[in-house]
């Protein structure tokens, strides 16, 4: 009678856990920008097959191993007529063999697809790779391509349909490239040069963010790829290859000198004097969607108040306060704006 | 000893209770109530800063604590919870327990482990001056002077150059001076386990809970090595300019990871093992059964401290050392799943067909049994290096760490706490108030940690400080930050518990709970010199085979085992000074580095000197 009360309470009790449990991660698991559970790519597929695998067995063993537990304590509890002690069993041999051995068959079971897949993750890119030199800075990430002789920040593009071969680099702290519904994380290791490659299916805006703690403003160190259709792409480089714009003579090329934003910042055209590489490139600063490593939308509004007071939106920020006046800002943001 | 003449018992002169008797103190309880002390408050002082971190991300896009403050806020929380609190509330256990439980009168080296102490009182106050010496230094605030690179450093942000101010020097050094308090005790618990046994106490006859400290000081001398290398590497990069670690001049960022983690992944298993060792003394207790195959529960643990140092690579998975190496570390991670299962199964084993009784120990040893497997299994998943490429870094590992950590050590530690305050303080904690604290903390902590797994899954980094509602991450902060404060309540139930049980607990006498194991055979609280007679040891159970008899059958209970005949010569050593001084000179000489421009050698100087006159004077001191 008080075996099977206690199997009953035990087995009602891990049901509501286990319901809630599923009602839990159905509800949940939403489909977050960097969801890690909703992979676009072949390479991201691979990861979900050996994570849903492994999550599976695991949950298994949780309903079991805590099920036992809940039944033992529900079922060997003191009763009031308990008298005396309870048989002194020190062990059992035969048990201990048996709970050594199942274990290893899990693990084994669980080793095979991740060894497979850890080896296949690495191996190298396809030989028609495209490959972008990405550059980990604090707190924003360089993307040069040297196929096409392009450097751009903070906004990736990649076309469907061809491996992209990021070829990951640090010159300053380590960084983490993670855009979760592409490919997991990969560390950028300053001296190591690490490759992560992937290939793109689904077009579209994909969020990102670097995952090592990189110093103050790591958490806005975001990352931003653009998955276009290889025609769009082909566009996107033409329109990458393009010389700014703008020209010496140009108001608001003065107003970028003036203010001392040429000491960092580069903007390519014939003859330009703005060849610096410690910031960001602006060459097309006008045609990106965000700021400031996703910090903002890119907006008028956004790019004036970063232009007053950097360190006051993201912590550290290396680029400094230049004190701008009001008629300085309003100048740059027109200009840059107008850099597509 | 036990043909030695009956000699009248001396009352030594620092049984008294000033400030004096505590700083001169060799007695392991009383250092075992000073660790226990100090490590509760650094407890209460991690928590506070964890409740910070959770009011800063409970809602999108705050402004409570961000940029370095909020990376130092992280950083020192995890920092004291391992080091300052964890760690030492551990050390309590083994030195106030572990003379008892093999029948000693002391540890080997009494004025080694007072040296012990002192020295990590002086690396956690160094640690944590930031507060004072922030204080002063009016422009950037205090708050930029928190170490702020994370509880694992990584190189180079650890660097002079992207890391300018004291914040890195507190942490570095602070860890050094702790790394030699470490050392100093794991070679004082060693030789006492193995040399200070009452006669007929076998290497298996010892209580797990021993064999788990065994366990864990062998993996303390082995694993402590590892970081003081790499922070005598850090010391040097930043104060002399070597280039140990900075890529530029030919040095390997990575060389500081695979030294911390050599270090860092066996430290998790210095961190586990005694809340292992504690669990397996009171559920057998509380079930009135024995371990279940304690041999077995002994060897897996051993096992799992050799396995703790072949496994620090997956802690890598994302650095890409390549297949070979990644493949190779994800299954000795893998294996480490075996003996934990085979504990845990164990433990089960324990409680089938035993009368269990539901005191506030067993609720909390329970609860970590059940929290612990699900830190356990998470564990296995990011074994997977495929899976570990979205694991790392998310909140998903500080979900799994929160489940070892906080479900395990944790909760183990409570379970001790509430087990053996009726020894140290000869009077009963509320049982009631206990069940409350269990309830609120098994559920708060669920609210809390839970959900992380849940952010985890759905991208979110670890160490942001903050996040945009567009990241689809805000009901689930929400609903840990409100469980992390429902923990700190729980606290204050615990808090208010204990100093009531101090001033007006039930008296609990020898033996509240009818145990097995030798301290429950002595008085509560012990006396100085813990036993009247050395007991004679003849199995693994010798205070309930003197009670049952060995066959279950009650027996008249004896007082203490070996009964209550004259007590033996016993000799203490003196209370001393010295173990204070030289840990004293230590802190003199690692705190000069730090030191602005000026004569900072005739400080390293003077440091030394006290070093030297402490040692000095503490090896031409008489014993006794």
């Amino acid at each position: 009678m008080q075996r099977r009360a206690s199997a009953r309470t035990a087995s009602i009790l891990l049901g509501i856990a286990l319901a809630s449990l599923c009602f839990g991660c159905s509800w949940v698991l939403g489909d977050t920008p960097m969801s890690t559970v909703h992979p676009t790519t072949p390479e991201g597929r691979l990861i979900q097959s050996i994570y849903a695998e492994i999550t599976w067995i695991v949950l298994a063993i949780f309903i079991v191993v805590e099920g036992l537990l809940l039944y033992a304590i529900l079922r060997f509890r003191q009763k009031p007529g308990d008298a005396g002690v309870p048989d002194q069993v020190h062990g059992n041999t035969v048990l201990e063999v048996g709970w050594t051995i199942i274990p290893v068959l899990i693990v084994m079971a669980i080793a095979v697809p991740t060894l497979r897949g850890t080896c296949a993750l690495q191996q190298p890119p396809a030989a028609d790779a495209l490959t972008v030199n990405v550059n980990g800075k604090q707190w924003w990430w360089e993307f040069e391509y040297p196929d096409y002789g392009i450097v751009t920040a903070d906004e990736l593009h990649l076309p469907t349909g061809r491996v992209a071969n990021l070829m990951l680099r640090s010159d300053n702290v380590i960084h983490s490239f993670w855009v979760p519904r592409l490919m997991g994380k990969r560390d950028l290791v300053p001296s190591r040069g690490q490759r992560l490659w992937f290939t793109p299916e689904q077009p579209g805006w994909y969020v990102g963010q670097c995952a090592e703690m990189c110093g103050a403003s790591h958490a806005f160190m975001g990352i931003r790829v653009k998955v276009d259709t290889p025609e769009e792409f082909a566009a996107w480089i033409e329109s990458q290859k393009a010389p700014a714009k703008t020209a010496m003579t140009d108001p608001g090329f003065m107003a970028f000198m003036q203010a001392g934003c040429i000491a960092c910042h580069a903007i390519n055209f014939a003859g330009s004097p703005a060849r610096q590489r410690v910031g960001p490139n602006l060459t097309h600063i006008g045609s990106h969607a965000t700021l400031a490593a996703a910090r903002f939308e890119m907006t008028p509004e956004n790019l004036a108040r970063w232009l007053r007071n950097p360190p006051a939106e993201k912590p550290g920020s290396l680029m400094p306060n230049l004190n701008l006046k009001d008629e300085q800002i309003a100048m740059l943001v027109s200009y840059l704006q107008n850099l597509k | 000893m036990a043909t030695a003449a009956p000699l009248p018992q001396v009352e030594p002169a620092y049984s008294g209770s000033g400030v004096w008797s505590w700083l001169t103190t060799v007695d392991h309880k009383r250092i075992g109530i000073l660790y226990g002390v100090t490590a509760f408050s650094f407890f209460l002082v991690g928590g506070l800063e964890a409740l910070a971190i959770r009011a800063q991300l409970m809602r999108p896009e705050q402004h409570f604590v961000i940029g370095a403050a909020f990376n130092g806020l992280f950083t020192m929380h995890a920092t004291t919870m391992i080091f300052l609190a964890i760690m030492p509330l551990g050390a309590a256990f083994f030195n106030y327990m572990i003379p008892l439980m093999i029948g000693a009168r002391d540890v080997a080296f009494p004025r080694l482990n007072a040296f012990s102490y002192w020295v990590f009182l002086s690396g956690a106050l160094l640690m944590n001056s930031f507060f004072v010496v922030g204080a002063f230094d009016a422009a950037p605030g205090w708050l930029s002077q928190i170490p702020n690179t994370g509880w694992f450093g990584y190189a180079p942000l650890t660097e002079r150059q992207f890391s300018p101010n004291l914040a890195v020097d507190y942490w570095m050094i602070g860890l050094q001076i702790l790394g030699v308090s470490s050392l100093a005790a794991g070679f004082n618990f060693i030789v006492t386990i193995l040399n200070m046994r009452a006669p007929g106490m076998t290497m298996m006859r010892l209580p797990v809970f021993v064999w788990m400290t065994l366990v864990v000081q062998f993996l303390v001398v082995f694993a402590f090595p590892m970081i003081t290398v790499g922070l005598i590497l850090l010391t040097f990069d930043r104060f002399f300019g070597t280039n140990f670690y900075i890529s530029g001049n030919g040095g390997d960022p990575l060389l500081w990871q695979h030294l911390f983690w050599l270090f860092g992944h066996p430290e998790v298993y210095i961190l586990i093992l005694p809340a292992m060792g504690i669990v397996s003394e009171v559920l057998p207790t509380f079930a009135r059964k024995p371990l279940f195959g304690a041999p077995f529960v002994i060897f897996s643990g051993i096992v799992i401290g050799l396995l703790g140092f072949g496994v620090w690579s997956h802690h890598m998975f994302t650095t890409g050392l390549g297949p070979v190496a990644d493949s190779a570390f994800a299954v000795t991670t893998m294996l480490i799943a075996i003996p934990t299962a085979v504990k845990i199964f164990n433990w089960i084993a324990t409680l089938w067909g035993g009368q269990i009784v539901l005191k506030s120990p067993m609720y909390f040893a329970l609860g970590f049994v059940a929290l612990f497997i699900i830190g356990g299994l998470s564990g296995v998943m990011h074994a997977s290096p495929p899976v570990d490429l979205h694991h790392q870094d998310s909140y998903f590992v500080v979900a799994h760490i929160h489940y070892v950590l906080f479900g395990g050590s944790i909760f183990g530690l409570f379970a001790g706490i509430y087990y053996w305050f009726p020894k140290m303080s000869g009077r009963m904690l509320d049982d009631g108030l206990g069940k409350l604290h269990f309830w609120l903390m098994f559920l708060a902590m669920n609210v809390t940690f839970f959900p992380m797994h849940f952010l985890g899954v759905d991208g979110m980094p670890r160490r942001i400080f903050t996040y945009y509602s567009s990241d689809g991450w805000d009901t689930w902060n929400l609903v840990a930050s409100l469980g992390a404060f429902a923990l700190g309540a729980s606290m204050l139930i615990f808090l208010f518990n204990f100093f009531r049980a101090l001033r007006s607990g039930a008296p609990a006498g020898n033996d509240p709970w009818d145990a097995a194991t030798l301290e429950w055979a002595t008085t509560s609280p012990p006396p100085l010199h813990d036993f009247d007679k050395i007991p004679v040891v003849t199995s693994s159970r010798p205070f309930w085979d003197a009670k049952y008899g060995g066959h279950g059958a009650p027996k008249a209970k004896q007082e203490a085992v070996g009964g209550h005949a004259a007590a033996d010569h016993v000799v203490l050593p003196n209370p001393t000074i010295w173990p204070l001084v030289t840990a004293l000179g230590i802190l003199i000489f690692w705190t000069s580095f730090m030191l602005p421009d000026g004569p900072v050698f005739v400080v390293t100087g003077f440091g030394v000197l006290v070093l030297l006159f402490g040692l000095f004077s503490w090896l031409f001191e008489p014993l006794e």
